[in-house]
């Protein structure tokens, strides 16, 4: 069968690809017009972000201050001791950090994964002026008779590697040792495998919370005629637009020890003057304000599902005999199902990551991950764990909201 | 409307059980602002209702911490009060953030809605991340870089990282009046004679209004209340309103700290008002549609 002739404009294009090149051209505006915003999104959040956790295993350190020394490293085997020439550049560089005051920080430096590091390099910085000329091994090794260690070097290649997973290790509680195994760390300093443990656990049963206390209520709000719905929606859209230092402040005010909550159980002679409770700057202040914080990001998705739910269907239901609850079970339940799984997840990404609210008011038991990372980066300045932390953090994060984006779709994110 | 229909007296008793567990609820969730307002106006220094206030006497409330907004005495080099200049510092830097992140974002979100969008869901995902992305990353990931171009310490810096993190909202506001856009507008425009441009400024702009406010209003509201990033990317000058609340709360908590909150909470309440009506105004376009459905 001979195929129909193609239409052809009046020009001479076939139809077909006319079409195709108007389909291409709105494609170009389309992308053309979010372009703009991606380009911002990239410049101002995501690149910072990135460069960010790179630092996790970034390690210029050695590079930086012992650039030669480095490069002799790289090339030394690690079979045997190292060759004079390389014993020469290490005098070269330390002598040269010495003169730049930067073998404080090398010491520093190499003391993090060889115990005794620091003392070995302030050491042979003190006797350094003693060695003159070649041979320098010996001389080094005299000065101090680790140098003759391969062990010493083996580390000091190490942490002249250009990259490293040290601070991924230090995250998860564990480092190498001198002979660069992985090990745990002495139990006294193990903190942050049990944070992140604490977080997630935190995070779970602010979840289930706010999940068993928001759904009666997403429940009755989605039953009621939309007069009524409207106002009780109101309500719980006015906390979600109250400032969280507002709320956090708040429930401080009711929960402290000379607070309102406890002057009431006082008056009625629930506890005496003496033994008011400590409800306050600990766990479970940060479990009670979160889950009144988070709790809109719960009833609101839930609601939108529910309010999906054909009413006539429940009273269709009764009026075959079925009582309340057989109803309910039967017929509400199975499809508020996706709004759980909406509330649910959004919730739990929420509250891993959260900060303020455990760091005003959650004392010392109620730090989560985030508080940790915060006082690495401007407390104690551990940059790189800190960014390995956040990677961990981000990672956890990024796998929720993919399952969030296949559970509920993102182009389904409402603001109430 | 779907009235249960419990029958005998169990049935009853839990309909009352259920009614007064939601009621309970509802003051967990509203409760905790509520008590914030009359301690605000507590005569005393204390966190507590005082004797007096609870026998209504007026002599127990008194405006004085309202007073000692306007009072408290500035950081030396600066005049006016403390509590003034942190909140012109917020609000420049909101409304600026506010700009970016709306005009950015409106135009995204229409090319995000156009059928053709190629790559849609995975850059849709990637626009809204600044909102799911936790907090504390963000605020270091910045910090450490915009160090590096001169942008920490700076106006500019904090209005950049605000306006990031205030369109995610824009974008999903806006998108939520498109998903119910009839196209049929555009092609009467176009047929009319009107180029793009007009089409968009006389067409869309206005349809779509409604939700680009409710979305400047939330990225507004999230540059008014961000304290994160302000902590890390401020300089010792730039105190705005979170950080001096933020502070305040750390060292000790007064009541000038409740009746600023007190404000704050008016504030909420008049912006929930605003979203309510645009949101009551977009369903008013989109009655027919909605007719349809049901």
């Amino acid at each position: 069968m001979a195929k129909a002739a193609q239409p052809i404009m009046i020009d001479g294009v076939p139809l077909k690809e006319r079409l195709a090149q108007a389909e291409r051209r709105k494609k170009y505006i389309a992308f053309g017009m979010v372009l703009p915003l991606l380009i911002f999104v990239i410049v101002t959040f995501a690149i910072p972000i990135a460069s960010m956790l790179f630092r996790s295993v970034d390690n210029p350190r050695m590079t930086e201050l012992a650039p030669n020394l480095v490069q002799a490293l790289n090339e030394w085997d690690g079979a045997e001791l190292p060759s004079e020439e390389v014993f020469e550049v290490a005098f070269i560089d330390l002598t040269a950090a010495k003169e730049a005051g930067t073998l404080g920080r090398i010491a520093t430096h190499l003391n993090y994964s060889l115990s005794g590091g620091r003392s070995l390099i302030l050491k042979t910085k003190r006797k350094f002026k003693k060695i003159k000329s070649p041979p320098y091994r010996e001389a080094m090794i005299k000065a101090d008779k680790r140098w003759g260690d391969i062990n010493t070097w083996g580390v000091l290649k190490k942490v002249s590697d250009r990259y490293t997973t040290r601070y991924f290790l230090n995250a998860v509680d564990r480092d190498f040792d001198n002979d660069g195994n992985i090990v745990e760390k002495p139990e006294e300093k193990q903190i942050y495998v049990t944070l992140f443990l604490r977080t997630l656990w935190i995070s779970l049963l602010v979840t289930l919370l706010t999940l068993l206390i928001g759904y009666p209520i997403a429940y009755l709000i989605s039953t009621q005629p939309p007069r009524i719905g409207n106002l009780l929606i109101i309500m719980v859209l006015l906390p979600f637009w109250t400032s969280l230092l507002v709320r956090t402040t708040s429930w401080i005010v009711l929960l402290q020890t000379q607070g309102v909550l406890n002057d009431i159980m006082v008056w009625l002679g629930i506890i005496s003057e003496q033994g008011r409770l400590q409800m306050i700057f600990n766990l479970q202040g940060t479990l009670i304000a979160m889950t009144q914080i988070l709790l809109p990001f719960m009833v609101l998705p839930m609601y939108s599902v529910m309010k999906t739910i054909p009413l006539y269907e429940l009273r269709a239901s009764q009026s075959l005999g079925a009582n309340p609850f057989i109803t309910f079970w039967r017929i509400f339940w199975p499809r508020s199902i996706p709004g759980i799984g909406a509330g649910g997840l959004l919730v739990f990404v929420l509250s891993v990551g959260y900060y303020i609210t455990p760091a005003l008011v959650g004392g010392s038991k109620g730090q989560m991950i985030s508080n940790q990372i915060a006082f690495h980066m401007k407390s104690s300045l551990n940059w790189g764990l800190a960014a390995a932390m956040g990677s961990i953090l981000l990672i956890a994060v990024l796998i929720l909201y993919w399952l969030y984006d296949k559970v509920v779709g993102i182009d389904k994110m409402k603001l109430g | 409307m779907y009235q249960s229909n419990y029958r005998g007296w169990l049935g009853r008793l839990w309909h009352w059980v259920f009614l007064s567990l939601c009621s309970l609820i509802f003051l967990l969730l509203i409760g905790p602002l509520l008590v914030i307002i009359p301690l605000s106006f507590n005569a005393d220094s204390y966190f507590t209702f005082s004797e007096g206030m609870l026998r209504l006497d007026p002599e127990a409330f008194s405006l004085k911490w309202y007073r000692e907004i306007l009072h408290t005495p500035n950081r030396p080099g600066s005049h006016g009060s403390e509590w003034a200049s942190a909140a012109w510092t917020s609000l420049y830097i909101g409304i600026c953030a506010t700009l970016i992140a709306t005009a950015l974002g409106t135009v995204a979100a229409i090319g995000l809605s156009r059928p053709e969008m190629p790559y849609r869901r995975i850059i849709m995902a990637f626009l809204i991340s600044p909102m799911i992305v936790p907090i504390i990353i963000t605020a270091a990931g910045i910090f450490a870089y915009y160090s590096k171009y001169h942008l920490a310490y700076t106006d500019l810096g904090i209005i950049l990282a605000h306006a990031v993190l205030g369109t995610p909202f824009v974008i999903i506001a806006v998108t939520a009046t498109l998903t119910g856009f009839d196209t049929q507008y555009l092609r009467a425009s176009y047929s009319l004679g009107a180029r793009p441009i007009k089409t968009f400024a006389r067409v869309v702009l206005p349809l779509t209004f409604p939700g680009i406010m409710t979305g400047a209003l939330f990225a507004f509201v999230t540059s008014l209340d961000e304290i994160v990033v302000v902590i890390f990317l401020a300089s010792e000058e730039q105190i705005t309103l979170p950080r001096l609340i933020w502070s305040g709360i750390r060292q000790e908590i007064t009541l000038t700290i409740l009746a600023v909150a007190t404000i704050m909470v008016t504030l909420s309440v008049l912006i929930l008002i605003s979203v309510e009506l645009l949101r009551r105004r977009t369903e008013r376009y989109l009655a027919p549609q909605s007719a349809n459905r049901a």
